[in-house]
């Protein structure tokens, strides 16, 4: 995966660069808004990351004349401004996620992977596999190993959402974020308790462990290993 | 004498001069009309007099000549307020009537006199001279008979109504004159008052507020208008002065523990395990600043009401419902009972994000503080109550004693000294600022007041509208 990050900040750069690389992620990098623009149009990336505030010119805006010109290359937005409005505002220019300013890097990662791979996208697909952990999304219907497992809607919008990410970390606050519309930190475990319910309903009484978690970022569907 | 420039400068002033210069204009143009055309009706009624006192006097001719005439005149001139009456020889020697003198010419043209002339009238004064209008006619034998009328009583009217003319211009005059003194000079001085204000809510005073004298007329309508706005701006002001002194106070500590944490690793001699730990003791520390920070900023950006602007119709009872849900695994896992009473269909105008955010923080609460009641529950519950909406959260634990009330709203405040309970401090605060960026309150109440040691805590957004 190669993506571009588009930050002003030397030091933050530097760091991202660095992180990225070692998850295994090829990164350019652009100082400023106009040769950000430049590059993102000269060349073709799996993911940008664009700061919001940006000396020349305004990250918003580079993406919304991407998204102008056809180019529709998954964009992060990372910005110290984090409310609800900016968000929002943020989304409307084009941007496909929205970071607020301090982040940690563990959530970056995990955005940018699955905003990577949403070119290829599993939008299409009628139904998930893990394993032997199957979800039918037209009848709404899991099964493991061949056996029907009854789960309340909001399990079954959670365990969508873990299954088509299979592979990938998925952070808590993208889960509030997909599976409940909420936009805040609850400050509880709220979503480590949703977890725990789950998996007990699609891992008691199987064998092998699908659902992960990460320690310090996350969870994760997937099967072997 | 700048003073003066001023005044004269004002909108009242040169909206007086206006004034002044239109009335006089019509009233010169007024007078002009009136005076002509009372001067052209005493001059035809001064002609029809002397025509009929000529039909009189012809008809004497005619009936004895010229000597009827001379009597006829003679008799009617010694009558009180006779008209003017002469016959005078070829020569022209005056030998009847009642004028000792004329004007030279007059009674050398036949017919009408062109212009008013001067005359003296028997038994006056010699230097008394009036004017006069009158019809000569010629009569056969080279005498002349004029008959005429004193025209003074015209020229009186018309004097009179000149010098009424000059006495009223000179009135309005005056009447402008004081307008402008006292309306002009009223006026800056209340705008004088202003400016003074303004310059002192510039210094930083902004508890001062403009002038207001009651009249309701446009000033006091503009100071109250701008008192408003002040308002708005000094509450705005109070709320960052107080974010700033917030951040001084209670953020320092946990800064300072930080960086205690970091030292104390650096020199920690637990090797590499110990240094770990703390790395992570200080991360999680930093996430927990972070939280602090951003709740402090959207407090302050919800009561600043910028958030108005992301206002669409939220439907309260399918939002409640879901945190509910959310929540209620949570409860379950520490032994809470979670209920959730929540009536159907209930929608108001609002933002889905703050709303839920204040939810949860009110149920999180009741989570955390339920405490070690015997068997704690909690309860989530929205109905309509007249024109409102309620949405209430409920615990059985402890609740906030009457007289703390009013403090837990505030920011930081926290009646666990301890603060052994993980939070910010915050939550209320912006449940309260939600509720009232929406129109709204926080009502806190005990929930069960008859349960002794146990009251509980009901906190209730009481929102306005709904649907």
């Amino acid at each position: 995966m190669k993506i571009l990050i588009i930050e002003d900040d030397l030091e933050t750069a530097a760091y991202l660069s660095k992180a990225f690389r070692e998850a295994g992620i090829t990164v350019d990098h652009a100082s400023d808004g106009d040769s950000g623009y430049f590059l993102a149009s000269e060349n073709s990336y799996d993911a940008l990351v664009v700061d919001r505030m940006l000396p020349k010119r305004d990250g918003l805006s580079i993406i919304s004349e991407l998204r102008a010109k056809g180019d529709d290359t998954p964009a992060l937005i990372l910005s110290a401004l984090g409310q609800v409005d900016d968000r929002v505002t943020g989304l409307r220019a084009g941007g496909d996620d929205y970071l607020t300013k301090p982040y940690a890097f563990s959530e970056l990662l995990a955005r940018i992977e699955i905003l990577g791979r949403r070119k290829g996208g599993r939008e299409q697909e009628t139904t998930y596999r893990v394993g032997d952990l199957e979800l039918d999304r037209l009848s709404h219907e899991v099964r493991r190993a061949g056996q029907p497992i009854p789960l309340q809607p909001r399990e079954y919008r959670l365990l969508e959402y873990l299954m088509k990410n299979a592979g990938q970390v998925v952070t808590r606050t993208m889960l509030l974020e997909h599976v409940w519309d909420y936009h805040f930190d609850p400050q509880t475990n709220v979503i480590d308790v949703h977890i725990s319910r789950l998996r007990s309903k699609i891992e008691k009484d199987f064998g092998e462990p699908l659902l992960r978690t990460v320690r310090g970022a996350g969870y994760m569907m997937k099967a072997g290993g | 004498m700048s003073r003066l420039r001023a005044m004269l400068s004002t909108t009242a002033v040169r909206l007086s001069a206006l004034y002044l210069g239109l009335f006089a204009l019509c009233a010169v143009a007024l007078v002009f009309y009136v005076t002509s055309i009372s001067v052209g009706m005493q001059h035809d009624r001064t002609q029809e007099i002397i025509l009929s006192e000529l039909r009189v006097v012809a008809g004497s001719y005619r009936r004895s000549g010229i000597t009827g005439l001379v009597r006829t005149i003679e008799r009617r001139s010694r009558q009180p307020g006779a008209n003017l009456y002469a016959i005078s020889t070829p020569s022209g020697e005056l030998i009847a009537g009642n004028i000792s003198s004329i004007a030279p010419g007059v009674l050398d043209l036949e017919g009408w006199t062109s212009t008013p002339f001067r005359y003296s009238r028997l038994g006056d004064g010699d230097d008394e001279e009036h004017l006069a209008l009158a019809q000569v006619i010629g009569l056969p034998n080279g005498m002349r008979l004029m008959v005429g009328r004193d025209i003074g009583e015209r020229e009186q009217v018309r004097g009179l109504v000149r010098q009424a003319l000059v006495r009223a211009l000179a009135i309005m005059f005056a009447g402008a004159l004081a307008i402008w003194f006292f309306v002009g000079r009223r006026a800056l001085k209340r705008i004088d008052h202003m400016s003074e204000a303004s310059k002192k809510i510039l210094a930083g005073d902004l508890s001062q507020r403009l002038p207001v004298n009651g009249s309701g007329d446009e000033f006091d309508r503009l100071s109250l208008s701008l008192n408003t706005m002040l308002g708005r701006i000094e509450r705005l002001n109070e709320g960052l002065r107080q974010v700033s002194d917030n951040i001084a106070h209670d953020l320092k500590t946990p800064l300072t523990r930080l960086r205690n944490r970091a030292e104390a690793a650096l020199s920690a001699d637990g090797g590499a395990a110990a240094q770990q730990e703390a790395l992570e003791q200080m991360i999680a520390d930093s996430d927990q600043l972070i939280r602090t920070f951003n709740a402090l900023l959207m407090i302050s950006r919800v009561e600043a009401g910028s958030s108005t602007a992301q206002m669409s119709d939220v439907d309260l009872s399918g939002l409640a419902q879901d945190a509910s849900e959310l929540y209620e695994p949570v409860a379950e896992e520490q032994g809470v009972k979670l209920t959730a009473r929540i009536a159907p269909g209930i929608s108001i105008r609002g933002n889905r994000e703050l709303l839920a955010q204040a939810l949860s923080n009110l149920i999180d609460n009741a989570i955390k503080y339920v405490g070690d009641a015997p068997a704690p529950e909690i309860g989530v519950a929205l109905h309509r109550s007249g024109d409102e909406v309620r949405l209430t959260v409920t615990d059985n634990g402890p609740g906030v004693p009457a007289n703390r009330r009013e403090d837990v709203v505030k920011r930081f405040v926290r009646l666990d000294e301890s603060r052994s309970k993980p939070g910010t401090g915050l939550g209320l605060s912006l449940v309260h600022a939600v509720a009232a960026l929406h129109g709204g309150h926080l009502l806190l109440d005990d929930a069960q007041p008859e349960a002794g040691d146990n009251p509980g805590l009901a906190a209730t957004m009481v929102l306005p509208g709904g649907k």
